[in-house]
């Protein structure tokens, strides 16, 4: 069989009564919870993963790709109504959008995004659908020294590439391998660092991390500021819909984003927001209206939501056919998989097909879902943008909770929860990013098996890593990732690194 | 953000808070180090065995460790912005007091109370309205996430009045 009927086969599968009912709940909830400010699609697919513990692999995979669909775009919404500077992965989104919004239009801005996000979406998930089979041959000449070597890549631009520290970067990284050897031991069965408590055991939870650092820490960062004021919610006013004029410059900017966002977020590594930048750097080179640039050009939303969704897909690529989460989204993504026992790689394509293929129909649906359900939404969604700041985050604590103690109800359990809250607060204070410890405690450990089988095999040499060519290249890359930004910062050439800093809350 | 911060007039003091994150990480490095070296005598035949990983983990640390200590010295930590220390005890207050209501009192007054808790920290201080409005919230969120989606939330006296 071809992609073609494979894919096929899957609209089959996603097109069952059930699974839409699944993907419109996926997507409603996604844009619901990704709405509201302060929330990105990291930690509404963390907060939302325990409301698909009680279905079955399939149903519920397909309702995570209907969440993580409709959390892109229910943050966009909120970048373009609410100038929430912070949240960084759609920071470029808001610098034209919520300009727009202020000059009254933003109606088109909130259009452009979602029929650009619908655009990108779409083509994006089709190339996803034609690359994997490929990757996944590549894929099965992988061995263990060459898988190492695609973590080791992915570890350097996930923590150090971007962001404007490397120490801090890496301090990130490492904190979250410390964390990842908790536990038993998978090829040996021994306990480490486990200091004889039975609730170590099993390793820290992927989605209590994921939920204490990102909820829990950023709502005592924004308790912390004090009382900055209500913030300003820009009303949509006008028509949603886009002029022809609209139109004639949207429809190229949404292509070229979505050429330049799926590739960056396919490969395998981190840093998948740097599309977005480039598509608006693309875009302001490009446009026929460069003195609107800065006061709300629509190329300047249309490109990069376009960048930005078309990466997010790509992201899909490694994440399904590697096993690969190049961000914290996709390493959350990836422990939902894991809770059933399934392990995205070559071989889920071959054991599983129909689940796999199922997974990326039903991501071609939840888009057009997202794009029937958002427009004439989009009133109600502005409303969940001015609930008060003291119910917001009392909801997203509720919530946070919620999830861990439905996941494991257990005193302990909180306990940590609130540990990590705390160290995910001080390390928000010192410029620590994030998402480097939520990838560090998932990939860890199996870069570690991928490292030590590969030394078993060698009885130990550990040149062995450098003499396979594909590997050696991979680990002259990552140096160079690693080195490359430190000379950069250390000749003062730090602030575009910063910029590009892949931060997903 | 940054008020004051500024390298060129001010004299570069050492950063006491990034030293302690120093501090932080060697000893994480140490604990690691300490743990692992019950298992080094596991390497078996390649001598790659448990402990491997956790060793080179251990001295990645101490070396960022060091790393820390040099641009605390340098003062190269970006500036902070000023934290407001009573909104966070709220909110730690809350957690800790849902952790240990949880298993008597139930999902619904445990989570009520850090849901008050948290209001307050934004600045809703009336408690005598906002516990049982979060009580109220919370036993709907249980009616629904363990009535209707079977997850396993603790039930207390008020939910054995529906269940």
């Amino acid at each position: 069989m071809n992609t073609f009927d494979f894919l096929m086969q899957g609209l089959l599968v996603a097109a069952q009564p059930m699974n839409l009912l699944y993907a419109l709940i996926g997507v409603t909830l996604g844009t619901a919870v990704g709405v509201l400010p302060g929330i990105g699609p990291a930690l509404t697919v963390a907060l939302l993963l325990p409301v698909t513990y009680q279905l079955d692999p399939g149903g519920s995979l397909i309702m995570f790709a209907g969440i993580y669909y409709g959390g892109m775009y229910g943050g966009s919404t909120t970048s373009i109504l609410l100038n929430t500077p912070g949240e960084s992965a759609s920071i470029v989104t808001a610098l034209e959008g919520n300009k727009m919004a202020r000059a009254g239009r933003g109606g088109p801005a909130l259009a452009t995004a979602a029929i650009g996000s619908f655009v990108a979406g779409l083509i994006a998930t089709m190339a996803l659908a034609l690359i994997a089979p490929f990757v996944v041959k590549l894929a099965l000449v992988f061995g263990p020294r060459e898988y190492f070597a695609l973590m080791v890549l992915a570890f350097v631009t996930v923590s150090s590439a971007f962001g404007d520290s490397t120490l801090r970067g890496l301090t990130s990284l490492f904190i979250g391998f410390a964390l990842a050897i908790i536990g038993i031991d998978q090829l040996t069965g021994q306990t480490r660092m486990s200091f004889g408590v039975p609730d170590l055991l099993d390793g820290i939870e992927v989605t209590t991390l994921a939920v204490a650092m990102f909820a829990i820490g950023e709502s005592l960062y924004i308790a912390a500021q004090g009382d900055l004021g209500p913030d300003k919610v820009e009303a949509v006013r006008g028509s949603v819909w886009m002029n022809r004029q609209d139109w004639a410059r949207s429809w190229k900017a949404w292509l070229r984003g979505t050429a330049i966002g799926f590739p960056i977020g396919a490969m395998p590594a981190g840093g998948a927001e740097i599309g977005t930048f480039l598509s608006y750097a693309t875009e302001k080179r490009l446009t026929k209206y460069p003195e609107e640039f800065g006061n709300g050009a629509i190329e300047g939303v249309a490109g990069p939501e376009a960048a930005n969704n078309a990466s997010a897909a790509g992201t899909l690529v490694p994440l399904l056919t590697l096993g690969l989460p190049t961000t914290a989204t996709a390493a959350i993504m990836l422990a939902g998989f894991q809770q059933y026992g399934l392990q995205p790689g070559p071989l889920l394509f071959a054991t599983n097909p129909q689940l796999v293929w199922g997974l990326i129909a039903s991501l071609l649906i939840a888009n057009f879902m997202l794009l029937v359900l958002n427009l004439p939404l989009v009133g109600l969604w502005v409303k969940l943008l001015t609930i008060p700041k003291p119910w917001l985050y009392a909801g997203i604590l509720l919530f946070a909770t919620l999830g861990t103690i439905g996941a494991n109800p257990s005193v302990f359990e909180l306990g940590m929860l609130l540990a990590f809250g705390v160290l995910g607060y001080v390390m928000r204070i010192f410029g620590y990013p994030i998402a480097p410890v939520v990838v560090g405690l998932i990939l860890g450990p199996l870069a570690e098996q991928q490292l030590r089988r590969a030394l078993a095999i060698s009885q130990g040499d550990v040149t062995v890593l450098f003499t396979s060519p594909i590997a050696a290249v991979l680990l002259l890359i990552a140096a160079a990732a690693l080195i490359i930004p430190l000379i950069l910062r250390a000749r003062g050439r730090g602030e575009v690194l910063a910029q590009l800093a892949a931060s997903e809350d | 953000m940054s008020k004051g911060h500024t390298p060129s007039t001010e004299t570069r003091r050492p950063d006491r808070a990034a030293l302690v994150i120093a501090v932080f990480l060697a000893a994480l490095g140490g604990l690691i180090f300490w743990d692992a070296s019950r298992l080094a005598s596991m390497g078996g035949y390649s001598g790659i065995g448990p402990a491997t990983v956790p060793f080179v983990i251990a001295g990645s640390l101490l070396i960022l460790a060091v790393w820390t200590v040099f641009e605390a010295l340098r003062g190269d930590f970006p500036a902070r912005d000023r934290q407001e220390v009573g909104p966070v005890v709220w909110i730690v207050g809350g957690l800790v007091l849902q952790m240990l209501l949880l298993k008597t009192a139930g999902f619904s007054i445990a989570t009520g109370v850090l849901f008050a808790a948290t209001a307050a920290a934004f600045g809703k201080r009336k408690l005598w309205m906002t516990i049982p409005v979060g009580i109220l919230i919370c036993l709907g969120v249980w009616l629904i996430f363990a009535g209707l989606l079977q997850l396993s939330l603790p039930a207390g006296p008020l939910e054995h009045l529906f269940w």
